[in-house]
């Protein structure tokens, strides 16, 4: 934006070009960049945790999901002329948090179709960053759910014994697949969910540690928690989405949740699914989230109460991904009922 | 240790920058060969000459006068020759009409007479104010005797005197308090008795602690009797010194939307200005020096240095050693609110308090981006707007639809801007807004 004009006649200045622009004339450290960046730190350690739960393939998948981002963002940004900004972060974030929402025993040719759909269609078909009112990385999820019902559904894997890293590799997927906590609790009920997974402290335990079936980066509790904290802390992310969201699944599935009201396990059902991974990573999206912090709250709680009905009554074992893709376009709305308060309006109360 | 007050909404921590310029006493420039008057210094009409070419003119004389309308009268800051009636460059309308004054060398300086002025009726003080041209110097410019004397309808009980001093970089207002603290406390007590009132604050940022303890060991010399004279510190925010969140910190009320201070009974003084109050009060002599705070990377000597209004940026750096390489950008003002000019002949004005001279590394550069919707700058905003919906307009070529996003309360501050990860010119997108959104 700035005016350049030469200072040539600057008997006293070196000669060069001088800036003229509007204040301010300091901008904080912060940039986009910067803030992406640190999003993707913290994500990697779920993702190495991931390798000793599932095993090394689920580095293949994320690997092939973030390069496919950001090729197809490179290549959709050329194509719609553009300036290519692949170095901002962003392509990298949605690739990473795309492959973080995908089981971890499908064929790496999945993210490639889903990162087409989600940076392309999802995102610069809206026109690009800022504008695009769905989570890329949702979209391409649930794409592949669509696309693919059966692989987005079976190719769950349990955790392997030990340090066996490379046992998935060898032998075929199907013969090893699973079914996840959630899928289980809904399918099968609460007796062979017991009898699958254990209960008490130890269920708890290893669940919030990452040892379950599951998306490939959904389910370390305990990094992700961390990693969250860290944004809030730096001030990237605030509470209140977080917080909403995860508040209003406990609740909801307390009352809920279990054979009669009130009867519902509410940590057991923040630490099953995917309802950590949203609440920090993928409801505080800026641009598909709300930006006043009352709209924040009625969002967060909007998501965890679709996530609570499709849990419990829709087709799916886990609802977050379509609840967070389902209140995204409402940002906007949201946005526009609860305006932050100005200082003061004039005298008479008028515009 | 009394509680450190500030306004509860909004607001940014931008580096300090002050502790290269703080410890540098005030120190007198010599006068250039020339000086070169705008004649539009104040808010509210130009001046318009009231000399010829070729007119000698002494120290203190008037040489432009408001012939209607609101404004203030404008002196010559030295004994010389009227050399030309033309334009100046200037820093926000490019060029301004001006008169240009060749300084007389042999001229003695004009020794001014101390009067006693609690003899003088309110009326009387109000009069030799306006007489010495003085406007409210911390920036906007506002003629000081139209501020002091507030509309019937609402009287005023509180003066806020505004130490906050909260732009980075400047440190003028801050070597006043140091260095004539008596000076400011004695021109609020002028203001208290124009004005009829008894209580006065004094807002001091907790950045300068040695001005806190000065101006307390003042005010609390003239206090008594029948003034009450507070030094209320602050806690480090911009803009701390913006009158509306000034008054707010300091009296906890709020100043509506398109009203002045005096709606909630507060006048604001600039603790500069109360100084100016006193010279013009105290010995009669009319506003024309004016403390200018020098820094940044790009100068060979940063300063505090008080220079004849009229005194061109050239001079200054001619003075200070030159120029250094690196420089980048030359700001009239605070690197939050300041001007970018692309000219050293831009002359110092009444309400110019700094100079900067700002290299590479001290200004951002970085091109903007798209807007992302973080809402850190509706975080910062401390009117309670949202600049990023301003900016998605402007940009969508519907900058006349903005009044609803109530673009006018915005005092352009910056902060919006300066928190920006996409390094909008949020600033630039509400100017224009501002230009083409109808009042409502």
């Amino acid at each position: 934006m700035s005016i350049q004009q030469a200072s040539d006649d600057q008997t006293t200045a070196p000669a060069h070009l001088w800036k003229v622009s509007v204040s301010p004339h300091l901008k904080s450290s912060e940039s986009v960049e910067k803030i992406m960046w640190t999003v993707v730190a913290c994500l990697v350690p779920p993702l190495i945790l991931s390798v000793f739960v599932f095993g090394i393939q689920t580095l293949l998948i994320t690997a092939v999901s973030v390069i496919s981002c950001v090729v197809v963002e490179a290549v959709s940004q050329k194509t719609l002329g553009r300036p290519v900004t692949i170095k901002d972060g962003s392509a990298v974030l949605t690739g990473l948090l795309l492959a973080f929402v995908i089981p971890p025993g499908v064929s790496p040719l999945l993210p490639i179709l889903a990162a087409v759909f989600a940076i392309y269609i999802g995102k610069h078909l809206l026109g690009g960053i800022g504008y695009n009112f769905f989570n890329p990385a949702l979209l391409g999820r649930a794409f592949l759910l669509a696309s693919f019902p059966v692989a987005m559904t079976s190719a769950w894997l349990s955790p392997v014994e030990g340090f066996g890293i490379f046992s998935y590799l060898a032998g075929s997927v199907d013969a090893v697949s699973t079914a996840t906590p959630l899928a289980v609790m809904k399918e099968q009920g609460m007796a062979i969910f017991t009898e699958t997974f254990g209960s008490g402290a130890s269920l708890y335990g290893s669940f919030f540690l990452g040892w379950r079936p599951g998306c490939i980066g959904e389910t370390s509790g305990f990094l992700l928690v961390l990693g969250g904290l860290y944004l809030i802390y730096r001030g990237y992310i605030t509470w209140h989405i977080p917080a909403s969201l995860l508040g209003s699944i406990a609740v909801l599935t307390w009352i809920f949740g279990g054979e009669s009201y009130f009867s519902g396990d509410p940590l057991l059902a923040l630490l099953s699914g995917g309802a950590i991974l949203g609440a920090f990573y993928m409801a505080t999206d800026y641009v598909t989230s709300p930006t006043t912090k009352t709209a924040q709250i009625i969002y967060g709680i909007g998501i965890g109460a679709l996530t609570v009905l499709i849990r419990l009554k829709g087709g799916y074992p886990e609802g977050i991904c379509y609840a967070i893709l389902l209140m995204n376009p409402l940002s906007t709305v949201l946005d526009g009922w609860f305006k932050p308060k100005r200082f003061a309006l004039p005298a008479g109360g008028a515009k | 240790m009394k509680s450190l007050l500030t306004f509860p909404k909004g607001g940014v921590h931008p580096p300090e920058c002050k502790a290269q310029t703080q410890g540098l006493g005030i120190e007198i420039m010599p006068v250039p060969d020339e000086l070169e008057l705008i004649l539009g210094q104040h808010i509210g009409a130009p001046c318009t000459a009231t000399v010829a070419k070729r007119d000698e003119v002494i120290e203190g004389a008037v040489i432009g006068e408001v012939q209607k309308g609101l404004g203030v009268p404008l002196h010559s800051p030295v004994a010389g020759k009227i050399k030309n009636l033309a334009t100046s460059v200037h820093a926000v309308r490019v060029s301004a009409p001006s008169i240009t004054i060749e300084v007389d060398r042999e001229a003695a300086p004009v020794q001014y007479q101390k009067v006693d002025w609690q003899q003088l009726a309110g009326a009387d003080l109000l009069a030799k104010i306006h007489d010495a041209g003085i406007i409210g110097i911390g920036g906007a410019g506002f003629p000081t005797h139209v501020k002091l004397n507030p509309p019937a309808d609402s009287p005023v009980d509180t003066l806020v005197l505004n130490g906050a001093e909260c732009e980075p970089y400047i440190t003028a207002d801050h070597r006043q308090m140091l260095e004539n603290p008596g000076q400011i406390v004695e021109g609020a007590k002028i203001i208290l008795k124009i004005l009829g009132i008894t209580r006065c604050f004094i807002g001091i940022e907790n950045n300068k602690p040695d001005a806190i303890r000065e101006m307390t060991k003042a005010a609390e010399q003239a206090s008594g009797g029948e003034y009450s004279i507070t030094i209320q510190p602050l806690q480090v925010k911009y803009p701390q010194g913006s009158e509306k969140q000034l008054i707010q910190a300091i009296t906890g009320r709020k100043v509506p939307a398109m009203a002045l201070p005096s709606a909630v009974g507060v006048v604001v003084q600039n603790v500069t200005t109360a100084k100016a109050i006193y010279d013009a009060v105290v010995y009669g002599k009319p506003l024309y020096e004016k403390v200018v705070t020098i820094a940044g990377k790009g100068i060979a000597r940063q300063a505090n240095l008080q220079v004849k209004i009229g005194t061109k940026v050239r001079d200054i750096v001619k003075y200070l050693g030159g120029l250094q390489p690196g420089l980048a950008k030359v700001v009239m003002g605070g690197p939050m609110m300041g001007f970018a000019v692309s000219s050293l002949d831009v002359p110092v004005t009444k309400t110019t308090s700094a100079v900067l001279f700002l290299t590479e590394d001290e200004i951002d550069t970085k091109p903007h981006s798209q807007c992302i919707r973080c809402g850190w700058c509706l975080d910062a905003c401390p009117m309670g707007l949202e600049p990023k919906e301003i900016g998605i307009y402007v940009e969508a070529n519907r900058a006349q639809d903005t009044a609803q996003f109530g673009v006018f309360d915005c005092f352009e501050c910056g902060s919006c801007a300066y928190v920006c990860p996409a390094k909008r010119p949020l600033v630039q997108f509400i100017r224009l807004a501002k230009m083409k959104a109808k009042r409502q």
